[in-house]
């Protein structure tokens, strides 16, 4: 069955062929083609997860294209536990972004090509994950590169979302350079670029700079999930139509990064420098996007934020040795997150407006999305019996276990290569990761209550800034991005109530909040979104409250995704406590239900006190605005970096046109000139050229004869 | 006879030869000029040829073979100055001046606008 793995990334890629080809000839044909795409890859990842010997060393299937003359490229599949639920999760996702965008995106003119890079996007992350051969891994990664730019660039008509495209992009390539040579570096060293020849070049010492070649690699990590310091791309992205935010968010691009790392393990386990550098880069990441993620006001860029939030604490689990509790809270997280976006999305879909401060009540109005979105949010926030609770109980375990016994989490020993594998950072950033992962989750908690609360309990919506005025619902809709109108209004005439006639005028903007427009909470009007977009909700919402029970059986989940980083080295055993490390400890679970409480409460009693404002204000007080921009870093990296480039490239601009064109033409200029003193020889007087020649003649002759004679 | 007698009148000769080529503007005159030229070097290789007592008499040889290259020179000369004529009624050489720089100027701004 394993060998069916091809047919996992070769389906959406079919589909998206297909589609940019033809798709403009039969649109009928899209929404079915990229669905069934991803249904053939979803059929075939979970029927090559049924074949694969959890526990074993990874199949591989491979077959090499060309000799390439020095390291071969192969082109193949490496199945593991890791990989295949991996690869079942991203299938899963995109399915449901799939049939979500089916009506979301209805209408829209740009349809045919949205599904297509969907389809590709999906085929980009499912090459990521199944490759065998780092190289082809990259191909993959950079193919989801380009994918993001062009969707989060769907509206290119605004220059917000072409901004935030080409950040995106810009962001992200910044990290994969690093990245790059990271492969080249293990590549080089190991003889090869096959992920399993790498790792045990690794496990027997060959590979001397692996503290080089892990760091570089964590660049490209950084970059591809929002880390500090390229993390200010993300929020950005939400330029994109909301299901793309979704398939970003939940199943592909950031979540490559953190795979990728737990892909790679050993290697990334035997430098403690680099889980060092991973776990300082947690710490700041973790707390400081959870606490932007509190200020933000646009609904989508709280999720943002707290996507990258939740992706440092997989960087967490990572970095003191837990990569199988990391791709547990990737699994819950990929779950919650997508239900997270797709509700946004429905809201949004309902309310014309993305913005917290002009959305309040919709619990009456909205039902499913309000049950929906309460599961997706108590998973985020990490309450017991959610999902979230057990993976991020599992993450917090592991660094507790690596602070406190100042060393590995414990739970692989290493046998003969016990000296090459200090699976551990600095016992001091192992204490950071703990503390700051327990704070985290009372920001976690007091930010999901905020979203919660804003979005459905309040029923006063009070405009509160001078620029915020009120608009006649006519006006609202001449004034065409983020009018007020009411979704049953546009249905009632005859069209669907899908935002697609608006799509194009930005309903998704994360600026549309700024037009000044405050739309009253008309609830009659609101409802919830169509049944294809309901359903999926539904659908998404049982693996987010239920996923986490899957990781107590000691032969479930938790046995599949210790894989990667048990099998690949040779003389790797897992000791038996390792079956068990997903269920919660005692000590641990009451610090973060304490801190999550603390976090529910504190949030929650401030909004009681004003329950017409935002608790964000409070909670925040003066530095709120400081901290909804993201910190300044967008600034920061303008004046550091962006300034300096242009002054740069003005300097260069005048160099070359004053010295090095300059000097050309001043050469040019300067022989003709000389020439034109030569020129006045040739008078045409054939006369004056002979008396030349004799005069020339006479003095050759005068010479010859003094220096002979 | 002494060989100084037809060396002088030779360099003589030349000195005229070279005097009607820089000087004269009939187009005929330089064309006589250059004969007187050419004859002074015939001048100069029969009386070396002499003095030397040559046995194969190479100067001599030289001198026919001179002769035989100004007939054909002048002849192409001639033809080009009457067709010159046809053409412009002037066989003045100072006015033959077309391939002169005299468009200079007008050639440099030319070049500057292109």
């Amino acid at each position: 069955m394993t060998a069916l793995a091809w047919l996992i990334p070769a389906a959406p890629f079919v589909a998206a062929a297909v589609g940019l080809l033809f798709g403009g000839r039969w649109p009928r044909l899209i929404g079915p083609l990229g669905i069934s795409g991803t249904a053939v890859a979803t059929l075939a990842a979970i029927l090559v997860a049924g074949g694969t010997p959890h526990g074993g060393p990874p199949v591989e299937h491979t077959t090499q294209l060309t000799p390439t003359g020095s390291i071969p490229v192969i082109l193949g599949t490496r199945v593991d536990g890791l990989a295949t639920t991996v690869a079942i999760m991203v299938c899963l996702v995109a399915l449901a972004v799939q049939i979500y965008s089916t009506r979301y995106m209805e209408g829209d003119r740009r349809r045919s090509s949205y599904t297509a890079f969907v389809s590709l996007f999906t085929a980009a992350m499912l090459l990521v994950v199944l490759s065998a051969d780092l190289i082809v891994l990259l191909v993959g990664w950079e193919v989801m590169g380009i994918c993001s730019y062009f969707l989060i660039g769907h509206y290119w008509e605004h220059d917000w979302a072409q901004s935030a495209a080409v950040k995106a992009f810009v962001m992200t390539k910044l990290g994969d350079v690093p990245f790059l040579f990271g492969i080249f570096v293990l590549g080089a060293e190991a003889g090869s670029f096959r992920i399993g020849d790498v790792l045990a070049a690794v496990g027997d010492g060959r590979v001397e700079h692996v503290t080089i070649a892990t760091l570089l690699l964590l660049g490209g990590v950084v970059g591809k999930s929002a880390q500090f310091p390229l993390q200010s791309w993300l929020p950005d992205a939400m330029a994109g139509p909301t299901p793309i935010s979704a398939l970003i968010h939940a199943a592909t691009m950031v979540a490559a990064g953190m795979y990728f790392i737990a892909r790679l393990y050993p290697a990334f386990a035997a430098s403690q420098a680099t889980l060092t550098v991973l776990a300082l880069i947690a710490s700041i990441t973790m707390l400081g996007s959870a606490v932007a993620a509190l200020a933000q006001d646009d609904i989508k860029r709280v999720l943002a934020y707290s996507t990258v939030s939740q992706l440092a604490y997989m960087g967490a689990g990572l970095s003191v040795g837990a990569p199988d509790a990391s791709m547990f809270h990737l699994l819950t997280h990929a779950a919650f997150k997508s239900l997270l976006f797709l509700c946004a999305g429905a809201i949004i879909h309902a309310v014309g407006t993305n913005s917290l401060r002009e959305i309040g009540g919709l619990r009456g109005s909205m039902p499913v999305t309000f049950a929906t979105m309460t599961i997706g949010l108590g998973a985020l926030a990490g309450l017991p019996p959610l999902s979230g609770f057990f993976s991020k109980e599992a993450i917090l375990n592991a660094t507790e276990h690596a602070a406190t016994s100042g060393g590995a989490a414990g739970f692989f020993t290493y046998g003969q290569v016990t000296t090459v594998f200090d699976a551990q950072p600095q016992t001091w950033a192992a204490w950071l990761v703990f503390l700051t992962a327990l704070l985290t989750v009372a920001v976690t908690g007091a930010y999901c209550m905020r979203l919660w609360l804003m979005a459905f309990i309040r029923t006063e919506v009070v405009p509160e800034t001078g620029d915020l005025q009120w608009v006649g619902p006519r006006e609202a809709i001449q004034q065409g991005p983020h009018n007020g109108r009411p979704a049953a209004a546009t249905r009632e005439g005859g069209r669907h109530a899908g935002p697609s006639a608006e799509t194009t005028e930005g309903v998704d903007s994360p600026r549309a909040s700024e037009s000044g427009t405050v739309v009253p909470p008309a609830e009659s009007a609101m409802h919830d979104a169509p049944p294809a977009m309901t359903w999926v909700l539904i659908a998404l919402a049982i693996p987010s409250a239920l996923l986490g029970f899957f990781g107590l059986s000691s032969s479930g989940v938790s046995r599949w995704l210790g894989d990667t980083a048990t099998a690949a080295v040779p003389g790797l055993v897992v000791l038996p406590e390792a079956a068990a490390r997903f269920t919660p400890a005692a000590l641990t679970t009451v610090l973060s239900l304490t801190a999550v409480a603390i976090g529910l409460l504190a949030t929650y009693a401030v909004w009681r006190h004003d329950p017409a404002g935002d608790p964000a204000d409070a909670l925040l007080g003066r530095s709120r605005t400081w901290v909804e921009r993201g910190y300044g870093f967008d600034e920061a990296y303008d004046k550091t970096l962006v300034e300096p480039t242009y002054a740069a490239a003005r300097a260069v601009l005048f160099i070359d046109a004053n010295v090095v064109d300059r000097s050309v033409n001043e050469s040019g200029a300067g022989a003709r000139r000389l020439g034109g003193v030569l020129r006045l020889l040739q008078n045409g007087n054939v006369q004056t050229y002979l008396a030349g020649v004799l005069i020339g003649a006479v003095v050759i002759a005068l010479s010859v004869a003094v220096t002979l004679g | 006879m002494h060989l100084l007698y037809p060396l002088v009148l030779s360099a003589l000769l030349f000195s005229i030869g070279i005097y009607g080529v820089l000087a004269r503007r009939n187009a005929i005159l330089v064309l006589m000029s250059v004969e007187l030229m050419l004859n002074a070097v015939n001048l100069n290789l029969v009386a070396f040829d002499v003095w030397l007592g040559d046995r194969l008499h190479a100067g001599q040889v030289f001198t026919l073979y001179v002769i035989t290259i100004a007939a054909a020179e002048i002849g192409l000369g001639l033809a080009i100055v009457l067709l010159v004529f046809r053409q412009r009624e002037t066989a003045d050489v100072d006015a033959l001046r077309d391939l002169g720089e005299r468009q200079y100027e007008a050639a440099l701004e030319s070049d500057r606008a292109g």
